[in-house]
């Protein structure tokens, strides 16, 4: 009896954690305009969604979502990756508080780095739009990027690299060929999470794109929803957007389990 | 080839860490195709001294020329050594080949050859079935030999080893040290090994460099080294001793013990306080004490496998340890006899303590930050840096750190058969020695308390 209640509990907090989800996936397969109405199984909202003409201003703030998602977290691996390195390298007192700053900007809330942010872009007078985007995420995914390699390099015996200089490496020869394999796991992670972290923010983005129409999709959702109701095409959109992170969330996982049972063997 | 060609050379090296000295004036050469230890406790710098030669760590002063060129500027990568690190340090995102095969393929060196060298150099480690091995999934032995195969595959002309023994199992070590003796006997080239196991450097060196707190203590062949230490550190450290205080009557006469002996050191003038070692396979142990220099009663006897070890208190009060192969039971009288040359007579590196000290108005002097009361001699004026010596009996420890004038840990210890001579380390950083019967241990923080009586100032010399 216990037992039972224990695993009825489960499956009704697993219910209603993904019963919303579930409900945008199953109805995402029917025309009909409200949610909640099934009409008969279609494919008409995908359709509509990677052909549809009036679908074009989706369309564009789902491939500035994309590229800037792809661009913030390749400049933010690099940046987390060398930042990482330097911390890593440095001593005592100067690596706690690196370390500790490098640690503010993932507590802080995003609605606070959106406004600073937003502020200090107006301060310097640039215009703002894509770039400062780009930028803004960048900015909010790089510490992410250092956390994920940090335990990478400390991991790492730090006389592989004077090993490697020691056989004739040069320093540069000695990063590329053993420091940078040896951390590949976390940059690669850290890749990941970038991504998902661009693609997902919301507040960020809302106070640096500017006012020249860029839109990502969180934002044209949200003025979307604020003109009036959601448009189907998004039902079959978030369907898309949900497996995908699974997916992501599915590969960071196994690569994780993967390398850990390497370290204990 | 010729064996007396020295191929590394070392003038003056001193190398500090946040202020803390590491390396003190270090000078060495090391002849071609020779085996060379750096031997001594951890934090002597012997390390920091194999990390020099490497090219890990730029000295702060001093000289280190390889075959007659300054190397002291030549990056790790340009130096024709090669190094086993202590944790092996092997790659491992590579496979067994691969991490062999590193350094040739830096090298450019033609596929065929890389080859060829990497199947002879793991031939040469009794490790050829395993190229294709992941180095994560070998044993530490195994690791240990793939190690040391990265190294020589690149044909250095010094082979630099880091603690390569230290992580492996008793048995694994004594198999290893007789396979890297027949390596270096096989290849010829010059090995410069660090260890702080004694053992390991009697049975692998050519020369042992024993190193004490950033300083050479002694450079010799390994029986030189145990049999005629040149201080009580080495005598301590290397093998066991009885080590005593005496004094030099006359050349080819010492006493010690209470008793006084014939043996063979001579020109350390009469009537000067010498150290005394014996090594305690070196005593005569007899039933019968006619015949005997002197006797003393067996406490304790242990069996060690191939000889007994005995503890026995001297007629004259002292403690020694003996190894024999007969056993004499606990409470035995027995005779005790050490021959001429079995005594080693090592100068005494110091007799007191000596402090700078200040006076710092009558009848007072400020040494090493706390003030005293003593007789300062007259014309002596108030601000005047003068030196104040302290016989080792006159310092007091407590065991309360807070208690005392001073305070400090003890850094080393040497039992002189009836007594402790103590090495304490002041906070400040400054060594005092002290004579005790007290029991300490190493480490231990304490109280220091001098008997200002005992305080003998006198004017700096100047020179």
């Amino acid at each position: 009896m216990k037992k039972f209640l224990s695993q009825a509990y489960l499956w009704l907090l697993l219910v209603m954690l993904y019963a919303p989800i579930l409900i945008i996936a199953i109805f995402s397969f029917t025309e009909a305009k409200v949610l909640g109405n099934w009409t008969g199984f279609s494919l008409r909202l995908y359709e509509n969604l990677f052909l549809g003409g009036m679908s074009n201003s989706l369309m564009r703030s789902i491939v500035n979502t994309l590229t800037i998602g792809v661009i913030s977290a390749v400049i933010s691996t690099i940046l987390g990756g060398i930042s990482a390195f330097g911390i890593y390298n440095l001593k005592g007192r100067t690596k706690k508080v690196i370390s500790f700053v490098n640690d503010i900007p993932m507590l802080n809330p995003d609605i606070i780095t959106g406004i600073s942010l937003f502020l200090l872009f107006v301060a310097v007078g640039v215009t703002q739009g894509y770039v400062t985007v780009v930028l803004a995420h960048v900015t909010f995914c790089t510490p992410y990027v250092v956390l994920s390699v940090m335990p990478k390099l400390r991991q790492m015996n730090p006389n592989t690299y004077e090993a490697a200089l020691d056989l004739g490496a040069t320093p540069s020869q000695a990063l590329r060929k053993v420091v940078l394999p040896q951390i590949r796991p976390g940059l690669i992670s850290g890749l990941i999470l970038s991504f998902t972290l661009s693609i997902d923010d919301f507040a960020v983005t809302l106070f640096t794109k500017g006012n020249r129409g860029l839109e990502t999709l969180s934002t044209y959702i949200y003025a979307d929803a604020r003109k009036g109701g959601l448009t189907p095409e998004l039902r079959p959109l978030m369907t898309i957007i949900f497996i995908t992170v699974l997916l992501l969330l599915l590969v960071i996982n196994i690569m994780g389990s993967r390398s850990k049972s390497k370290i204990q063997k | 080839m010729n064996k007396d060609e020295v191929i590394i050379n070392i003038e003056h090296l001193s190398k500090a860490f946040d202020g803390k000295a590491v390396l003190k004036d270090i000078s060495l050469y090391i002849k071609k195709g020779e085996f060379v230890t750096l031997l001594g406790p951890s934090g002597c710098g012997k390390t920091t001294l194999l990390r020099i030669l490497g090219g890990f760590t730029v000295p702060d002063a001093g000289v280190v020329t390889m075959e007659g060129r300054d190397i002291s500027g030549v990056p790790p990568y340009e130096r024709p050594l090669n190094t086993v690190f202590q944790r092996y340090a092997l790659f491992p995102h590579l496979d067994v080949y691969d991490n062999i095969a590193f350094g040739l393929k830096l090298a450019k060196v033609p596929r065929e050859e890389i080859d060829a060298r990497v199947r002879k150099v793991l031939k040469m480690v009794s490790m050829s079935d395993y190229e294709d091995r992941d180095v994560d999934s070998l044993s530490g032995g195994q690791q240990q030999r793939v190690a040391i195969a990265r190294a020589l595959v690149n044909q250095p002309k010094v082979l630099l080893l880091d603690e390569p023994l230290s992580a492996l199992d008793h048995k694994m070590r004594l198999d290893m040290q007789i396979e890297l003796k027949e390596m270096h006997r096989k290849l010829g080239i010059t090995f410069i090994y660090v260890t702080h196991d004694q053992e390991e450097a009697l049975t692998l060196s050519d020369t042992i460099v024993v190193m004490n707190e950033g300083r050479i203590q002694q450079i010799g062949t390994p029986t030189d080294i145990y049999n005629e230490p040149v201080n009580s550190f080495v005598a301590d450290f290397i093998g066991e001793s009885n080590i005593f205080n005496g004094t030099m009557i006359k050349d080819k006469l010492v006493s010690f013990m209470g008793h006084e002996f014939e043996c063979v050191d001579e020109g350390f003038g009469t009537n000067t306080p010498v150290d005394v070692v014996i090594r305690p396979e070196d005593v005569y142990i007899m039933a019968q004490t006619e015949g005997a220099q002197f006797t003393g009663k067996v406490r304790t006897c242990t069996f060690k496998g191939v000889h007994y070890e005995m503890f026995v208190d001297t007629d004259s009060g002292y403690e020694l340890m003996i190894q024999d192969y007969n056993a004499f039971e606990p409470g035995t009288t027995v005779g005790l006899l050490i021959r001429p040359f079995d005594i080693q007579v090592m100068k005494k590196e110091r007799v007191c303590n000596s402090f700078e000290a200040e006076v710092v108005g009558e009848g007072k002097v400020s040494i090493l930050g706390a003030e005293f009361e003593c007789s300062v001699p007259e014309g002596l004026e108030s601000g005047e840096t003068v030196t104040a010596e302290l016989p080792f009996n006159a310092v007091e420890l407590l065991d309360h750190p807070e208690d005392g004038v001073l305070t400090g840990y003890v850094h080393f210890i040497l039992y002189k058969g009836n007594h402790y001579h103590l090495t304490v380390r002041t906070d400040e950083g400054a060594d005092i020695y002290v004579d005790t019967n007290d029991i300490w241990d190493k480490g231990d923080l304490v109280g220091i308390n001098f008997a200002p009586a005992a305080l003998k100032i006198s004017r700096r010399d100047e020179n």
